[in-house]
């Protein structure tokens, strides 16, 4: 460093700091001095003396613990500092295995055979303490079953309508805009049924829990005795994959529990499988037509970028390779 | 003459043309990119979707169903 500067310069800073020899730059080793003597000047400027006063000591002192003791208010913890806690990981549940879904892919669709025999799952097994609210009979046509084959499933169900023109209710089948009935008329009875533990609505259940899919699976299939030492309450059942361990939901998948109208064997893994299919699409009826429009965006919104590109270098092309050659006038006093 | 010269003076001189020749390709390219992409999707996802499982659950001859693309 020192060997690449003219003397002059290390001359110069020299005289520098003996000029204004402050506490702190004496304390500062001469070379340093020198690696920055082309930002000092020799008198002092407005922005070194702004920098070195105490008004801004204060302030940046003041700044920084404020936003220290800000931090910790609000998250309950100090900035960058670990924490150890008595909780264990099997509090936040145990994470699940990541699936290859037949939908997990860019270009993958639902394997709608699959949404068909997680439908018979859900009506026949989850139906039961579980609504599926945001579907109605219609959603499914065209998806997992025919029009007629909804039509009879819809009938089947009551459905409370009215007022008619005596103003009273009544019952009439169900209709393809009906949406699937609701095991319990209320949460509190659907709570007081279940030991006070509500059993959420399926619809949306893929997006609102961490690991979606993956966790959904694993949750059905993952019920296990509890380890040794593991304590869970009367009416409770442990299941590693559920935060806490201990869930109000027992098992309900078992091996043969449903008959599949297209032959498939029914086991525990394969009807989880299909009911997560299932409310997958529950959850995102649009994911087909989302991932097929996708497809179409990229090819079209790539092609406009190269496009764009090529345009622009072909029109700096000029610019970037001009050579600019100064002549400097002739100097006519000699 | 030149291929650009040909295109020139096919499509671009008269405006009515140029326009008329923009219109059409436009549409030509729409309906093209979209059974295109469409020969695409159905080939990738083969036996997955409704219409490849559709003929086990139709009963009979009538066909006055009406698929619905999803809700
Ligand atoms: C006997 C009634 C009953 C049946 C049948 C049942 N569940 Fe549950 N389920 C519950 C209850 C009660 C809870 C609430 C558990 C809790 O909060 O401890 C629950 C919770 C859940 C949760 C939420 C877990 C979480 O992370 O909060 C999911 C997902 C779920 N059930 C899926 C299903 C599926 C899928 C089926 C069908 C295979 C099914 N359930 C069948 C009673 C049932």
């Amino acid at each position: 460093m020192l060997q690449r500067l003219p003397a002059a310069t290390l001359n110069k800073t020299g005289a520098f700091s003996a000029a204004h020899a402050s506490p702190l730059r004496t304390a500062q080793r001469f070379g340093s001095q020198a690696r920055f003597a082309s930002s000092s000047t020799a008198s002092p400027n407005p922005f070194q003396s702004l920098v070195y006063s105490r008004a801004t000591l204060a302030s940046a002192t003041l700044l920084a613990t404020g936003s220290i003791a800000w931090y910790t208010h609000l998250y309950g913890n100090l900035p960058f500092i670990g924490e150890v806690h008595a909780s264990s990981p099997g509090e936040v549940g145990l994470h699940p295995a990541a699936y290859p879904w037949s939908h997990k892919g860019w270009l993958d669709s639902f394997d709608h055979a699959s949404i068909r025999r997680g439908f018979t799952v859900y009506k026949e097994v989850c139906a039961a303490c579980h609504s599926l609210d945001r579907i109605a009979w219609r959603n499914l046509v065209g998806v997992s079953h025919t029009a007629d084959e909804v039509k009879v499933m819809a009938e089947e169900v009551e459905y409370t309508d009215g007022p008619n023109d005596q103003g009273e209710m009544f019952q009439r089948p169900g209709k393809l805009s009906d949406y699937l009935p609701r095991p319990y008329p209320n949460d509190e009875a659907a709570r007081a049924s279940n030991q006070g533990a509500l059993p959420p609505d399926l619809s949306l259940i893929i997006k609102a829990r961490h690991g979606g899919a993956d966790y959904l699976f694993s949750l059905l299939t993952g019920y296990v005795d509890p380890p040794a030492g593991v304590e869970v309450r009367e009416g409770m059942n442990y299941n590693p994959y559920f935060p806490g361990g201990a869930i109000s939901m027992p098992r309900v998948l078992f091996d043969d529990l449903v008959e599949y109208d297209d032959g498939t064997p029914a086991t525990t893994s394969q009807m989880a499988k299909d009911l997560t299919t299932f409310l997958s699409w529950a959850a995102e009826p649009e994911h087909d037509e989302r991932k097929k429009i996708g497809i179409k965006a990229v090819i079209l919104f790539s092609t406009l970028t190269a496009l764009s590109i090529y345009v622009k270098r072909f029109k700096w092309a000029v610019i970037k390779n001009r050579k600019i050659v100064y002549n400097p006038p002739a100097d006519k006093t000699h | 003459m030149s291929l650009s010269t040909t295109f020139y003076n096919t499509f671009v001189k008269r405006n009515s043309v140029y326009v008329t020749s923009i219109f059409a390709g436009a549409f030509a390219f729409g309906i093209g990119f979209d059974v295109g992409v469409s020969k695409l999707w159905d080939s990738w996802n083969r036996g997955k979707q409704w219409k490849d499982i559709r003929h086990n659950y139709v009963q009979g001859a009538g066909e006055d169903e009406v698929v619905h693309k999803g809700p």
